[in-house]
Order: structure tokens, then sequence, then C-alpha cells
């Protein structure tokens, strides 16, 4: 195992880890299950390739067009969420991933299914960024990504999303304006994705549709569920689950959907909150835990 | 005429899209699940299917009634398996496992079987209908036949049987319905392994017409369905039946049309936003 090879690791489960953050924003607070996040993630990569492809933008410039692109296609997307339930708005984010899917595939701006390679590495300071340089770029956007969401789940804005999240009506009635916290929702959401996207096209170097179909969008949603909806730290440590464990066993790699799929059917009915959320086994054990040791530590019981 | 072909091969999609589209409505009407694993099932039946077909007859029968007897039972084992134990929860529970299950099938028919596709070897002595107009091949009239067989064998059910009734009466109100003596349970089990059967006869069916099985092949249909659940208004099998032809017919004109370059698949993404912006009810739902 060289280090090169632990960096590549790195760095894809960097991706994955802002790429959970961001399903944690849509589907953790607001409570909109989308089974098409992979479609956001994709069309950030495209954005992110064209870009630099054909309107020949550094990574560094291309970068909050990303944003702004993934941005605007988040918000209508989102669109419909504000007519839909919830059951069938996943109907919808389903139906994302088979059409932004389609349209990478048959219109040759997008490259067909022949995709779009000889994406540039990003350079830093004129110098080309290697493998580490790019793990280290990695962190940073995760860092970002994390103290963005930290920041952002202390805010009334997580509330209201949660609250509009959880019952529609009795939000509306407390005078939360449901719909602009939807939009909200799917607009922070898919720029979190987009970030991603551009990071994923520019270290692999080239894109394709399939990259980013179905089957991606439920690796992503089994992340979050694995290590905790509407957490932060479960976001993160689910990410790293299902990216790390599958490259140190291999024997997990041929079995990848079916792990991603048990794991979403085996947390949802036993452990709904993940294994680090709120109330779950892990974490009640690592409050108990915490609580022996500050009571050994910090004052005798008894004094 | 060109027309009333196209009006075949519409009929044709049509009814399939219906024959799954059935179980999805009636899950729905009742347990108000979003049984998205039920694609599994219609792919369940297909391979079930290619397994007789291969290794112990070529009869078409045999093959339709051995898949669609698995696709039955697998289905009530999902429901008495995990659904039941999850169904008090709060909807996003039932879904989310409800999606596990399925991807976790589709990866479990690409280790078994492998991902490629395989052909439907299946030999059935059916009339092939030739008229000036157009031209049925047998396997589109067994489609049809075979649909109008069972669309009129659950109208039976649903209207004139005590099964029928209780299906009826749980999908006003599941506690209501229990309350007043329907076994509920039995009924919603029953529900399943009919919705299931049905969904298993698509898959073979499809998997005859177009002479292919591949694990993936519900994921596509897997969404339609939903859309077509949609267009029919939520638990209206009447609706779904409706809706599915209604599908297949825009889908078949519309990926006719020189113009129209959008891929065909894409279309019933663009009817149901459409639909759900401005009949969230569905087209025949009782709003």
């Amino acid at each position: 195992m060289t280090l090169g090879y632990l960096l590549t690791v790195g760095t894809f489960t960097g991706i994955f880890m802002i790429l959970t953050l961001s399903l944690n924003i849509l589907t953790g607070y607001a409570k909109q299950v989308s089974l098409g996040h992979a479609a956001f993630f994709g069309i950030g990569a495209y954005a992110a390739a064209i870009l630099a492809t054909k309107a020949g933008l550094s990574f560094w410039a291309a970068l909050p067009c990303v944003v702004v692109i993934t941005t605007v296609v988040g918000v209508f997307l989102g669109l419909p969420s504000l007519r839909v339930s919830h059951d069938f708005l996943v109907l919808s984010t389903i139906g994302l991933n088979f059409i932004v899917g389609a349209v990478f595939r048959y219109f040759p701006f997008f490259g067909g299914s022949m995709g779009i390679v000889n994406i540039p590495t990003p350079t830093f300071f004129g110098r080309p960024l290697g493998t580490a340089g790019y793990f280290g770029l990695t962190l940073v956007f995760v860092a970002l990504a994390v103290l963005t969401s930290l920041y952002f789940s202390r805010t009334w804005g997580r509330l209201a999303m949660e609250a509009a999240g959880e019952d529609e009506t009795a939000a509306k009635a407390m005078g939360i304006n449901v719909a602009k916290f939807k939009i909200y929702a799917f607009a922070i959401s898919s720029a979190y994705a987009g970030i991603a996207g551009a990071l994923w096209a520019h270290y692999v170097g080239s894109v394709f549709p399939e990259n980013f179909g179905f089957d991606r969008s439920i690796d992503i949603l089994a992340m979050l569920v694995l290590g905790g909806l509407g957490t932060i730290r479960g976001a993160i440590f689910g990410a790293f689950l299902l990216q790390v464990l599958p490259e140190a066993l291999r024997v997990i790699q041929d079995y990848r959907m079916l792990i991603s799929g048990a794991v979403l059917a085996i947390m949802m009915v036993f452990q709904p909150m993940g294994l680090l959320g709120k109330g779950s086994i892990l974490h009640v054990g690592f409050q108990r835990a915490w609580k022996a040791v500050r009571h050994g530590f910090g004052r005798a019981p008894g004094n | 005429m060109e027309f009333l072909q196209q009006l075949v091969f519409a009929l044709v999609l049509g009814l399939s899209y219906a024959l799954i589209a059935i179980g999805l409505t009636m899950v729905y009407g009742i347990l108000k699940i979003l049984h998205v694993a039920h694609a599994g099932i219609y792919t369940l039946g297909a391979y079930v299917g290619l397994l007789v077909v291969t290794h112990l007859t070529h009869n078409f029968w045999v093959a339709l009634i051995a898949g669609m007897v698995a696709s039955g039972l697998a289905g009530v084992l999902i429901y008495r398996g995990v659904y039941y134990y999850i169904l008090r929860r709060s909807r996003i529970v039932p879904l989310i496992v409800s999606i596990g299950i399925f991807a976790a099938m589709n990866e479990f028919y690409r280790l078994v079987f492998g991902p490629y596709q395989h052909a439907f070897p299946a030999k059935l002595a059916f009339p092939m209908v030739i008229t000036p107009y157009f031209v049925i091949t047998p396997k589109q009239l067994l489609i049809i036949a075979l649909t109008a067989v069972f669309l009129l064998a659950l109208y039976f059910v649903f209207n004139r049987t005590k099964v029928g009734l209780a299906w009826q009466a749980c999908s006003q109100d599941l506690a209501m319905a229990g309350a007043v003596g329907v076994p509920v349970d039995r009924a919603v089990a029953l529900n399943f392994l009919l919705g299931s059967a049905l969904a298993g006869a698509a898959g073979i069916l499809m998997a005859f017409y177009r002479n292919e099985v591949y694990p993936t092949m519900g994921n596509v249909v897997a969404y339609k369905a939903f859309v077509v659940v949609v267009l029919g208004g939520f638990g209206s099998i009447r609706g779904s039946v409706i809706a599915g032809l209604l599908l297949a017919l825009v889908e078949t004109f519309l990926g006719s049309l020189e113009w129209f370059e959008f891929p065909r698949d894409a279309i019933a993404f663009l009817l149901l936003i459409f639909v759900l912006m401005f009949r969230p009810k569905g087209l025949f739902g009782r709003l």
C-alpha cells in the first residue's frame, strides 16, 4: 500500500464526505429524501469539466461559476418539492438521475457517452497540484463544508427547516415560510454537491454519464443513514466507513450495492438514528463513558 | 397505416406499465408506502422465468406460473418480514427501507446471474394477427390477452368477493377496518401476494417480449410505474390502467416525432413534474 494510494482513497473519501454533508442538509434537516443526489453531483462535475475544457477557465475561476450553476439548478429542481409531499418528491428525485443521465448521454454538447476527458489538474501558484496537494485541497474543502454546516446547524434556518420537514402545517402555523426553507435546503445542498462534483472532475480528469447514476445516489444516502441522519458527525463517519472499508476489504468491494442496500434497510429498521445519531447505541455509550471519565477525573463523587 | 401500428405498440407498452403499477397502487392505497422494492420483484419474476426456461422446459406457461408464484411469495415475505414491523414509524422509514431492499435485490441478481443480458428462449404457439392496417405479433397478442385476463380477474376480485371488500375497507381506514373485524393483516398480505404476482408476470412478459433479462431492468420500470400511480391518482386501480395507457401513448407518439430529440424515458419525468405541479392529486384523483 503506497502513500499515493492512501492519498487517493483519502481524496475520494473527502469528496464523499462533502456529498454526505450536502445530503444531510436536504434529507437530515429538511427531511426531503433525495435519491437523486448523484445528479446534483454530476451537474457540478460536468459544469466544472465544461468550464475547464471548453471555456478554458482554471479550477479557481471555474469554482464560483460551478457553485452558482448548481445552486440555480438546485433551486429549479427543488420547485416540485413545494407541491409534492414527501414520498412523491422521492420519486421525482429518482427520475432526476435518469433525466440528468439521459441529457449527458444524448446531447453532443456534454460529450455523449464518450464523456468529457482531459480535464486539467488545478494549479496552485503556477504549480500543478500533485496527489498530496490535491488531498490537501480536498481536506480544506471538507473542513469548509464541516464548518459551514456547523454554523448552519446553529442558526434559526436549520430549526425552521426541521420544523417544515417534520410537520408542514404546524410549521406554517408558527409563521415559518415553508416554501422558502425548502428551496433554501435544495439550494445549499446542491451548492455543496457542486463543489464535490468539481473536485471529483478535476481529480479524475474525466467525466462520464454513468459516474452519476442511481447507484451512486443510493450510496450517498446509505452513507448518511449509516452515520446518522441530521448529524454532521454522522455524515462524516458514514462517508468514511462506506468509502474506506470497501478499500480495506476487497471482498466488500464486489458487494458494494448489496451492502449499501442492506445498510439502508437494516439501519432504518433497527437504528433509524444511525450509528452516531442522538440516542444510538454508540452515542449513548460515548456519553456514558464521557460522564464516567468526567466523574472519575473531575471531582470525586461524594465530595 | 402507420398510426394504427403505433397504437398497437402503445397498447402493449401501456398494459405492461399498468400491470406493474397495479401492485404499487394496491400497496400505496392500503399502507401508504411507496413500495420501491416492487420493481425488484418485477425483475425477480423475469429471472425465475428465465431459470425455468433455461433449465426445465421451454414452455412459456410453466415459466409464467413459476415466476408469478415466486414473485408473489417474495412480496409477502417483504411485507411480513420487514414492512410489518415499521408501519407505525414515520413514513420516511419504510420508504428508505424499501429503497434499500430494492438496491440489494438488484445487486443480488447481478451477483448470481451476472451483469450481462440473458436472452429469454421461451417457446409459445400463439396466433399472429395480420390486417391490412396493422400487424399484431404473437408476443404482442399474448401481452394484450393476458393482461386483459388479469385485469378482468382483478376487477372481479375487487368488486365481487369478500377479499376485495376487505381491501376497499382497509384502503379507506386501516384501523377502522380492523375494528369492525376485517383480518387486516391477512388482507394486506394477500394484497402483496396478488400485486407482486402481477409484477412478476409483467417481468416475464417484458422479458419474453424484448427477449432480454438483466439485473437493472427494474430501474426505469420502477420509476415509470410510480409515474403511472401518480398520474392515476394514488390508489385507484382503474386510474392506473388508464394512466399506464396514456403514458405509453404519449411516449410512443412523442418518441416517434422526428423533431422531438428528447430521450424517450425522460417523457415520463416531464409528465410527472407537470402533473404534480398542477394536479398534485393525480389526473384521476379525487380532489
